[in-house]
């Protein structure tokens, strides 16, 4: 389980994570979602101890973060949103070093090397230099890698960003492969449509500060199951309703094109924040 | 074990670039040593010795302290900022002051495996070196504390624009200025004074006049206490990263 209480993070005057309060439940995938700039990386950096706290508390399964470091980077699995893979070495060796890196037995660690090859598609490539590989192929390798001294939390940043729909499906796969196992899964994602996907619970993160955090389905028909979307003044206008019919009935009274569809998660995040994910104001 | 891990890691890292690494690491020095060596080397005496034996051994310090130095200096610099394999370290459960050493500790033994293949060049232009204990050490303390030197900038700047400016300002100028390619004594006394502090100048010296001579146990203590001082601020940098 993670646990963040009141915790704060600036740079200088300028505040990344406002008096965040939420707990990811062990077992739990949760999503953590946001435009850019939101503060979704600041708060895996915090989680991961790669950014120390400005305030607040974060405890990873009853361990306080930095009092007891070493311990707590053992239960954490961290796969961040660029490439951290050492290219010149092969696949086979990235994962070596990594086991070696966590103390991992000789035996042990050959054992799990063959075994995360083969789940992420990678042991016919496994003597080539990372370098080589893939935007996809490179992420594979570091789930692969930060699954090798079987932690209990993985963290990933923006784990499918840059990758085209066929390999983002595949990395959801080996995701839900991995949540089957048992582990924790902590994700920060500004595409939606993957949070709704994969996430058990999601939390909607804008300017620093946790909006709310809820079931995806529940943030959806807090909002309304049902959106009437049009196109008026110049610019695109969503309206809400319970049931599709109501939303049929006030789509009469529209002049132009309307369309009127189930509600997402994107549609939920607009109407919270009153913004788009790209950061715009005013959607 | 996490020792180890590192060690293991940058062998391997040198190894796949075992080639590229041997060619540049002598380019510089064998060109030295054909300009100094065959171009003035035979027609000049300095301190009573042929310019080729006069020169050898500050090209030995000199390529085994830029190799040290920039080794770990660049790579540290990008795994920060560029390569983001910095921070894979950092979330993993080693001490920084395990891996500040093991980084220090194999940088410093490229520097020695440059020093070596110059060597062996050297005795290919049949200039013998006077290869001792005291020159051994000399040479693992040159390049421990020029190892320690660039870990210390490659985690201080913050741009790799910036790093060549560092060495532009720090490295090339100690390698003119330290007595590698004339004797000292040519500079006005307050200008020695401030060389002769220099680590690249008591390595030279180590080097070049052995154990037998004045001031060798001096080249020691200056040496030792560089690493003394600036190993304790590197892994302390290190671990205001983590």
């Amino acid at each position: 389980m993670i646990s963040y209480k009141d915790v704060c993070k600036s740079y200088g005057q300028t505040a990344a994570v406002v008096g965040l309060n939420l707990e990811v439940k062990e077992g739990e995938f949760f999503g953590l979602l946001g435009p850019n700039g939101a503060g979704k990386t600041t708060i895996m950096r915090m989680t991961a101890a790669l950014t120390p706290v400005s305030s607040g508390v974060i405890t990873v399964n009853g361990e306080q973060l930095h009092r007891d470091l070493v311990k707590v980077k053992q239960k954490i699995g961290v796969v961040p949103q660029y490439s951290n893979l050492e290219g010149e070495l092969t696949a086979w060796e990235n994962l070596e070093y990594h086991g070696r890196l966590y103390g991992i037995p000789r035996a042990a660690r050959r054992r799990r090397i063959d075994e995360l090859l083969e789940f992420a598609e990678l042991t016919e490539r496994q003597n080539d230099p990372a370098r080589l590989f893939s935007g996809g192929m490179q992420r594979k390798l570091m789930i692969a890698k930060t699954l090798m001294h079987d932690p209990q939390i993985l963290l990933l940043d923006e784990p499918t960003v840059g990758l085209d729909a066929s390999v983002r499906r595949r990395i959801w796969d080996l995701l839900r492969q991995i949540k089957a196992r048992g582990l924790t899964i902590f994700l920060t994602t500004h595409y939606l449509d993957e949070a709704q996907i994969l996430c058990e619970r999601v939390g909607l993160i804008d300017a620093g500060r946790l909006v709310l955090a809820d079931a995806p389905q529940n943030i959806i028909s807090g909002v309304g199951q049902y959106v009437l979307e049009y196109f008026s003044d110049g610019h695109t206008s969503q309206e809400f309703f319970a049931d599709k019919e109501s939303a049929i009935a006030a789509a009469r009274n529209v002049q132009g094109d309307f369309k009127v569809r189930e509600a997402n998660l994107e549609d939920a995040f607009i109407s919270l924040t009153n913004r788009d994910l790209g950061g715009n104001d005013e959607v | 074990m996490r020792f180890s891990a590192i060690i293991w890691k940058e062998w391997m890292v040198f190894k796949s670039r075992i080639v590229s690494t041997t060619l540049a690491a002598i380019i510089g020095p064998l060109l030295y040593l054909v300009a100094f060596g065959w171009g003035i080397g035979s027609a000049v005496m300095v301190d009573g010795i042929s310019y080729t034996a006069f020169v050898i051994p500050g090209i030995v310090a000199l390529n085994s302290m830029t190799t040290s130095y920039n080794w770990v200096a660049n790579d540290i610099n990008l795994s920060r900022i560029y390569a983001k394999t910095f921070e894979a370290v950092m979330v993993a459960p080693i001490k920084m002051s395990t891996y500040s050493s093991a980084r220090i500790l194999t940088s410093a033994l490229r520097g020695v495996y440059s020093a070596v293949l110059i060597i062996l060049i050297a005795f290919a232009f049949q200039v013998w070196l006077p290869i001792d204990w005291y020159f051994l050490l000399v040479l693992v303390l040159n390049c421990l504390v020029f190892a320690v030197i660039g870990f210390i900038i490659g985690l201080l700047v913050d741009s790799h624009a910036d790093m060549a400016k560092i060495s532009n300002f720090v490295i090339v100028p100690m390698s003119f200025l330290c007595g590698t390619f004339f004797p000292l004594e040519k500079f006005p006394g307050f200008l020695r004074v401030f060389f002769e502090l220099l680590p690249l100048t008591q390595a030279v010296k180590g080097m070049r006049d052995g154990f037998a001579a004045e001031g060798s146990l001096i080249v020691i203590l200056v040496l030792g206490i560089y690493m003394l001082v600036l190993t304790p601020i590197a892994i302390k940098l290190c671990q205001r990263s983590e």
